[in-house]
């Protein structure tokens, strides 16, 4: 798997979210492996490297969410103190990214993203 | 003031839809009609969820009710529909102010002084949290914010402040057995405990797969130059679950069904957090 700028339906997902104000890049992330599948992310961003981590980190919180009977994950959020990084797993297994600002409004990248996930599911 | 609440109250019998219900639920608020208020704050509310300063006004009265978590309910959905509400970011930070938290006190005034630089009260309060002017000043409480809500006459102390039982580090917190764990860094639980739906200690289980996230978080924030991570909330077809470092490296997790709102979740991990700082420092 390689590194794609986003084309056809993974382009028009991540429109979805990067066009949301406050947004810096979106990034589809294979939830296996932590591969970037496609990007649209600002200069500077180390996609590849944080892609990894939201892998990692999704798939630690699903299994702690899934053995603490809380369900399957539709959402998280990490906050930091400059800024956001904010996931929805697909029903395909791809991970929806979004790095954002921290006054993002984040139940508006939410909604994005899970339309996102759908488009790519 | 009364004469403006009847003519008020006559323009919204006369429009239902109409934005008046803000001016008059302030009115009827300051007025300590809070029952008044809350239904006229309710009913705009209702007509117009997507409103900030609908649900800042009824987050006021919420405050002024002493019902400090559905108050925060209400700020934090103004600050998701508009990220510099300055009514919400003040009302935060009062808040927070009154568990104790100052950072993030501090943090939403400062916030709020970005949106509002001109306004001398968030100034006023960002000094009395900051212990630059004396505690009766602390304005997170000031007329704006919460006027009928009782105005703490010193900084309060934050619940979790309480003495504690030396062996337990979530004691008299809601959940404390069943629905709050802190972990160290290698998985290793603290305190706390975990039960499923069903009744079932998950404790471990949980504590081993969140092993390590609190590094990975904290790298994950550094690369994208975020500064120190500070949370990670997570909604689930079942439930919602958050997580915070009460210190650099130790991991709390905080776990409710899905009727507690994600607000208020992140209030109830902030006074546990505050619970777990006091107990680390201890041992």
């Amino acid at each position: 798997m390689t590194i794609a700028p986003a084309e056809g339906g993974f382009a028009r997902a991540l429109d979805l979210v990067t066009r949301v104000r406050g947004v810096r890049g979106a990034m589809l992330v294979s939830g296996d492996d932590g591969l970037v599948v496609a990007e649209q992310l600002m200069e500077g961003i180390k996609g590849p490297a944080v892609a990894a981590l939201a892998a990692s980190v999704a798939r630690r919180l699903g299994r702690a969410m899934e053995t603490a009977g809380v369900g399957v994950t539709l959402f998280w959020h990490l906050q930091g103190e400059r800024g956001a990084l904010l996931v929805v797993p697909a029903p395909s297994g791809l991970l929806v990214v979004a790095v954002a600002e921290p006054e993002v409004n984040v139940g508006l990248v939410r909604l994005e993203l899970l339309r996102a996930a759908e488009g790519v599911g | 003031m009364l004469d403006e609440i009847k003519t008020l109250s006559s323009q919204l019998a006369q429009d239902p839809d109409s934005l008046v219900f803000l001016r008059l639920g302030e009115l009827l608020r300051r007025k300590g009609q809070l029952e008044a208020a809350h239904r006229v704050a309710l009913t705009g509310l209702e007509r117009h969820p997507h409103l900030a300063d609908a649900h800042d006004l009824y987050a006021r009265v919420l405050a002024d009710k002493r019902d400090y978590e559905r108050a925060f309910d209400e700020w934090d959905m103004a600050l998701r529909i508009a990220p510099s509400h300055v009514g919400a970011l003040k009302g935060l930070a009062f808040l927070y102010f009154t568990v104790g938290d100052l950072a993030q006190a501090a943090a939403h005034l400062e916030a709020a002084r970005r949106a509002a630089p001109d306004e001398p009260g968030i100034v006023q309060a960002l000094a009395a949290v900051r212990g630059d002017a004396p505690a009766t000043a602390a304005a997170p409480t000031s007329e704006e914010v919460a006027p009928v809500a009782p105005a703490p006459t010193a900084a309060p102390v934050p619940p979790a402040a309480a003495p504690l039982e030396e062996a337990r580090v979530f004691a008299g917190l809601e959940g404390a057995e069943e629905g709050l764990l802190l972990l160290d860094p290698s998985g290793r639980v603290l305190g706390g405990g975990l039960k499923d739906p069903k009744g079932r200690d998950v404790t471990d289980a949980v504590a081993a797969y969140l092993a390590g996230v609190s590094q990975e978080a904290a790298r994950t924030a550094k690369l994208l130059d975020f500064g120190a991570w500070t949370g990670v909330a997570a909604e689930g077809t079942i439930g919602h679950v958050h997580l915070t470092p009460p210190t650099g490296n130790a991991l709390l997790l905080v776990v409710r069904d899905r009727s507690v709102p994600m607000g208020r979740l992140a209030i109830l991990a902030q006074r546990a957090a505050v619970a777990a700082r006091h107990w680390l420092e201890r041992q």
